[in-house]
């Protein structure tokens, strides 16, 4: 009955209710000791992938630069521990395969304050000035997406942007890595927004927070208030209905703005571009001290875990070294989600790095996740359930059942496979346990391979 | 060493096809408890033996792999206690059997089993036997008579193939002679009586032919509304449009046409429009489709009821309407997010927080021009970079 979401107030129709399992949203964040030996991939991001500047046997302190690129849709990386270079080349990463990879050996006795970065003063700097700034930071989307935040944030020569949108909704179950830093992190926040707003050019910011958070919207408002009037425009906080995937920019802007962004377009065409949480707040801390992103919050958490909690962890630290920590020694690989429940990756193996999209490491039980395994799976039997749970407002019944066929172009052109954005509420929802956003996904990477073709 | 791949979401909704089909045959369980107590001894050989013919019909096609699913999923039942529901109570065991073995086979196991059928299944098997059996279809005993819990109408016994044994002399016997056995439809239709809409709503004045009590129906159909196990707009649209139909032609002309209360509570309007219309496979995806299939099934209803030689037409009408679903599914497609006209025009919808443009920017600052691209056009140049 979708007459509730109405009446409930939500803002944009469909999505799901998963359980929000937020173990660990009071508690605060932690600092995870460092490892004996750190991986750095160097692709960690979308876009090119930088090379390294280091070589085997040579010595880095935390912050150093490591690797770099000269594409501007690449971002640099920072030793995140002081020590020497052990090894450059092929080692694990999450999706499974082996690559480029620098491991540096941490010195056991070494300070690790981070002594590269100069703190510098940025009242003069430039919207450009600021954009090179965080290019350097090697900051790149925190939510999960890592998608480089310099280009994020660079605006197009055409358009202008009015509104910063700052997304703390944090839709995904288990994960509260954004709101602890809201509630811990607020005045790095706003800091950050500002210079977010100074880089854009936008004259006003506004932070959705799904109101399952209210404690972090106070902190945020409260930051505001510490804040005062800043030159670059007015900040507000706005709580937004608790909905996977609210997270999503489409869904946020529809919250707070009632407008739908028009297909295959980007927020930019309303004058707005969206920034997660975490990330404006390590850029808040980051760029008045001059330094590069080495650590990131991390929510290790779910039912596998005995110290759930958010950790502040070293880029390249292995995922065994967290669990370990984190009270889940004997753990399979099977059992591992990077990122959230709905979105995120399963791990291929315990020897891969923490980095910086990684907003979450979830352990599940071994047994639960049997369990679901050995679900049956059904014809769809159109319960239309998909349809009522797309926010995208598609028909993965259909969408289903013509990827079962091969018909890929009818997917794509007649009934807007493009638009899938891979949420996985269809696939939460389908009663008959049918894998419709696997099969999406395989529909949209072919498509996109006969787009190339021709 | 092997390698598993798994898939996000890793995280399920507890809802299975198990469990949907579980509760809407839990959801009939009041009714074919109210059923029995109606009809009696007949009424419950007819549920058991219609149910346990397509139970084993289903067992059979799924073993022999001609047909997805299991008897597990409960959806077999489902067809086996609604047919049973659709038949009169003192339908010969033997046709009961036949229509329970058409339903399961011609209706699912030809198509490919559970979600590829086209046609409701009991439906099909009820088409079968109106066609094959109309004399015994249309026999219906009254309810509520004395005994009905130590004797069976004398039909229900019928050995195969011969004429089953004559329910009107067997009524007679009981001093019921003025109550013989026609529905409330067929005596509208054929002599013109019609029935109070408060006996029909409950069934529970006495001696009437009626089926399964609309109001009982009614409730059951809101709980699996309420559990989201059907989709309310189904039931809401039939009952709406034929309501409208009934209500319009009554304006028209009340000597000729019957209150649009009777229309909705006679014959088998409510447990087609709550039960057999809203069969996930055989009936539209789409929110929009769900309107415009409930629509068409209610208008056909009371088509068929007044114009044809027919007394009732839920049955064909529901058929027709799942015969229309591809169709109406394929015009009824869901508008994808941003392409609606809202996102056309720009319009603002309610319950917004904030204006799109607040008065300190300017319209035209607002971003008229959209480029697709955000990262490509304005690149730094080479010299920036290396700063």
């Amino acid at each position: 009955m979708k007459l509730l979401s109405y009446f409930r107030g939500e803002a944009f129709q469909r999505g799901v209710h998963p359980p929000s399992q937020k173990l660990t949203a009071q508690t605060r964040i932690r600092r995870l000791p460092y490892p004996a030996r750190v991986t750095v991939p160097l692709s960690q991001h979308i876009g090119k992938v930088p090379h390294a500047i280091v070589k085997v046997g040579q010595e880095v302190v935390r912050g150093e630069p490591i690797a770099r690129s000269d594409d501007w849709l690449s971002v640099p990386h920072h030793a995140p521990v002081t020590g020497v270079v052990e090894f450059v080349g092929l080692r694990p990463s999450a999706r499974g395969p082996w690559i480029e990879s620098i491991v540096i050996r941490a010195h056991p006795g070494a300070t690790q304050d981070d002594l590269w970065g100069q703190p510098r003063d940025l009242s003069e700097a430039t919207s450009g000035d600021i954009l090179q700034m965080i290019w350097d930071t090697g900051m790149v989307g925190l939510g999960g997406a890592a998608f480089p935040t310099h280009a994020k944030l660079t605006v197009p020569k055409q358009a202008k942007v009015h509104t910063l949108v700052v997304n703390g909704c944090e839709c995904e179950p288990y994960l509260t890595c954004d709101h602890r830093v809201m509630v811990e992190q607020a005045d790095d926040l706003i800091t950050g927004i500002r210079y977010g707003m100074r880089a854009t050019g936008a004259v006003r910011a506004i932070v959705g927070i799904e109101d399952n958070k209210p404690d972090a919207l106070l902190a945020v408002r409260a930051a505001i208030e510490r804040a005062g009037t800043v030159p670059e425009g007015e900040i507000h906080a706005e709580l937004v209905p608790t909905k996977y995937p609210q997270g999503s920019e489409k869904m946020l802007i529809m919250a707070l703005f009632g407008v739908e962004i028009p297909a295959g377009g980007l927020p930019v065409a309303l004058g707005m571009v969206v920034n997660n949480v975490g990330t404006l707040a390590a850029l808040g801390k980051l760029l008045p001290a001059g330094r590069g992103l080495t650590e990131r919050v991390v929510t290790i958490t779910g039912p596998g875990v005995a110290k759930p909690g958010d950790y502040i962890v070293p880029l390249g630290t292995p995922l065994r070294f967290v669990l370990d920590y984190a009270g889940a020694p004997d753990v399979d690989a099977k059992q591992i989600i990077l990122g959230g429940p709905m979105m995120g990756q399963a791990a291929a193996s315990l020897d891969v790095p923490i980095t910086k999209g990684m907003s979450g490491v979830l352990v599940m039980r071994g047994d639960e996740m049997a369990a679901q395994a050995d679900r049956k799976t059904y014809p769809c039997i159109k319960c239309a359930e998909c349809v009522e749970s797309c926010p995208m407002g598609l028909n993965p019944s259909t969408l289903g059942m013509l990827a079962a066929k091969r018909e890929y172009d009818l997917m794509g052109s007649a009934y807007h496979l493009g638009e899938c954005f891979e949420c996985g509420c269809c696939s939460y929802v389908c009663p008959s346990n049918i894998p419709l956003v696997q099969q999406f996904r395989v529909a949209k990477q072919i498509l996109r391979e006969k787009a190339i073709a021709k | 060493m092997s390698i598993e791949i798994r898939s996000a979401p890793h995280i399920k909704a507890p809802r299975s096809v198990e469990m949907i089909m579980r509760h809407v045959v839990w959801s009939l369980m009041p009714i074919c408890a109210f059923y029995i107590y109606q009809y009696g001894l007949s009424a419950f050989a007819s549920l058991v033996v219609v149910t346990g013919s397509c139970l084993l019909t289903e067992r059979w096609f799924t073993k022999t792999g001609t047909q997805s699913g299991d008897i597990s999923d409960y959806s077999a039942v489902i067809t086996g206690l609604l047919l049973a529901l659709s038949l009169p109570p003192g339908f010969p065991l033997w046709m009961g059997a036949v229509a329970g073995f058409v339903a399961i086979a011609l209706g699912k196991a030809l198509f490919g089993g559970i979600g590829f059928n086209v046609f409701n299944p009991a439906l099909v098997g009820r088409a079968f036997v109106q066609a094959a059996f109309p004399q015994a279809i249309a026999t219906y005993t009254p309810s509520f008579l004395p005994g009905r819990f130590h004797e069976m109408v004398p039909s229900s016994m019928a050995v195969p193939f011969m004429q089953p044994a004559d329910v009107l002399e067997w009524l007679k016997l009981k001093q019921l002679d003025a109550l013989a056995g026609a529905t409330p439809l067929a005596k509208w239709k054929f002599e013109g009586v019609l029935a109070g809409a408060e006996e029909l709503v409950t069934s529970l004045s006495g001696h009437m032919a009626v089926g399964p009590s609309p109001a009982l129906i009614l409730v059951c159909g809101i709980y699996l509304a309420m559990r989201r196990f059907m989709d309310w707009r189904i039931p809401a649209a039939i009952l709406g449009s034929a309501g409208l139909t009934a209500w319009i032609l009554f304006a028209i002309s009340p000597e000729r046409f019957p209150n649009p209360f009777f229309m909705l509570f006679s014959g088998g309007l409510i447990l087609g429009a709550v039960y057999m219309a809203t069969d996930m496979a055989t009936s539209p995806v789409t929110p929009k489709g769900m309107w415009v299939y409930g629509a068409f099934i209610g208008l056909m209803t009371v088509v068929i009821r007044y114009y044809s030689g027919l007394p009732e037409g839920v049955m064909y009408a529901i058929l027709l309407g799942n015969a229309a679903t591809p169709l109406i599914e394929r015009i009824t497609q869901p508008t994808p997010f941003g392409k609606s006209a809202l996102a056309r025009l720009g319009q603002v919808k309610r319950g917004a927080s904030y204006p799109l443009h607040p008065g300190y920017i300017s319209r035209e600052d607002a971003g008229a021009v959209t480029p697709k691209k955000r990262f490509l056009p304005n690149k730094p140049k080479r010299e920036d970079r290396e700063s």
